[in-house]
């Protein structure tokens, strides 16, 4: 397996007039993994998608793409013919129907699949000879999926896929992107619906007012991330508890609560030391940790 | 075989997965020489990453549960490591019902006993850098 990242990007800002879309982000894709994108709405994400393949020039910083600058004209041709695209904003010909502009698209392709792409056609319920202006947003979002699977990309980028699909249609998505994985497509997506992201992603990264502000294994958030309960006699004081690994603190009457990203055990240890009358460990999930490091930047 | 995965609970997903295949071969429902879903068969069926799936295989074929031959699949292998493994477990069990016997005669309720169970499993035995 190759270990050169197929996206990594160092400082890159966009501005837009004085809003700052992305600033100063550094971001790390590994290949053959599926790798979410998560942040909220206008947190950078589409903006970010958008420099790596080439559409918007980016204000300062740099970055690459399967080895080759986003800055560079000819390798964002390159770019575009390597990665394949799913957006919020689908750009098909509408005036086509579904089978023509699936031929249509195969023609620019030589590693085109028919034999998925007719597979899909089928899983996915398309109507062949509907045009594509007829067709739902649901509809138009899987025969983008389709052209873009079909070409059997090196890296496949989708904004927000999940958009406008009914859950059926989430989980043909989701199936759809472990097959591609599994076929050696790196898959990078932005979304935020976190229970797709939950189950598929080996990687997590959150973006947040433009910035990268977590990268994270989701072994690692399963295996390391919880909260501690913990009531006291009389309580301490919380900087007694910053400690390595500690994220948050609250404090309510005589309760403590500490979410943890490491180090549980010494904050156990710590919670006795100070005569804790009880000590409780549980999950944390992917959720609650997203909104609160959203919340802390 | 029938394998649930959970997103919720404090566990990687690959560890869920060798316990189920452990648990499965345990039980009997799957036997020596059985043969188990390819990576990708698996993770589609699941919905969960391949690397999910590769990575239960290769521990569980060094812990010498499994043999992973390329282009043919994964089979089941119950040798005499797994079946000791198979006696550890049902030992331990039997201690488990006993304490918590035990703890019930003390006056614990069966939700304060999963409670404090579940609390001391979240300990992390071995520490991983979660952010940053």
């Amino acid at each position: 397996m190759t270990c050169s990242p197929a996206i990594e990007t160092a400082g890159l800002c966009k501005s837009y007039g004085s809003t700052r879309a992305v600033r100063d982000l550094n971001l790390t894709v590994q290949p053959n993994r599926i790798t979410a994108f998560l942040g909220l709405n206008g947190a950078g994400k589409s903006t970010t998608i958008k420099m790596l393949l080439g559409m918007i020039k980016p204000t300062a910083g740099s970055g690459t793409v399967l080895g080759r600058r986003i800055d560079n004209p000819a390798d964002s041709v390159a770019i575009r013919r390597a990665v394949a695209f799913v957006s919020e904003d689908k750009r098909l010909y509408s005036y086509m129907t579904v089978e023509q502009i699936v031929r249509f698209t195969s023609g620019f392709f030589p590693g085109w699949r028919s034999d998925l792409a007719a597979a899909l056609m089928r899983k996915y319920e398309l109507p062949p000879g509907r045009k594509v202006r007829h067709l739902s947003k649901g509809m138009r979002t899987k025969l983008d999926l389709l052209l873009a699977v079909s070409r059997h990309p090196a890296l496949l980028i989708l904004d927000e896929p999940s958009e406008g699909l009914d859950p059926l249609g989430i989980e043909q998505l989701l199936e759809t992107l472990v097959t591609e994985c599994a076929d050696g497509t790196t898959v990078f997506f932005s979304s935020h619906q976190i229970a797709e992201v939950e189950r598929i992603s080996d990687q997590v990264c959150v973006i947040h007012k433009g910035g990268l502000v977590m990268d994270a294994s989701l072994d690692a958030l399963r295996q390391s991330w919880r909260q501690v309960d913990i009531v006291f006699a009389s309580i301490p004081d919380q900087a007694d508890f910053q400690m390595v690994g500690v994220e948050r603190i609250r404090t309510r009457g005589r309760q403590m609560s500490i979410v943890a990203s490491r180090n549980v055990e010494a904050i156990v240890e710590r919670a006795r030391d100070f005569q804790a009358s009880t000590v409780d460990v549980t999950l944390v999930g992917l959720r609650e940790i997203f909104l609160q490091t959203v919340e802390e930047n | 075989m029938l394998i649930k995965l959970s997103t919720s609970a404090g566990q990687p997903l690959y560890l869920q997965l060798m316990q189920q295949i452990r648990h499965a071969i345990e039980t009997g429902a799957l036997r020596d020489g059985d043969q188990l879903p390819g990576i990708r068969t698996l993770a589609e069926e699941l919905v969960v990453s391949p690397g999910t799936v590769a990575k239960a295989y290769s521990e569980l074929e060094h812990e010498g549960a499994l043999a992973l031959h390329h282009g043919a699949g994964a089979f089941v292998c119950v040798n005499r490591r797994t079946r000791r493994f198979g006696d550890r477990v049902q030992a331990a069990r039997e201690r488990v019902d006993h304490l918590i016997l035990r703890l019930r005669d003390e006056g614990l309720l069966d939700d304060e006993i999963r409670r404090l169970f579940e609390g001391g499993l979240l300990l992390p035995r071995v520490e991983t850098v979660g952010k940053r």
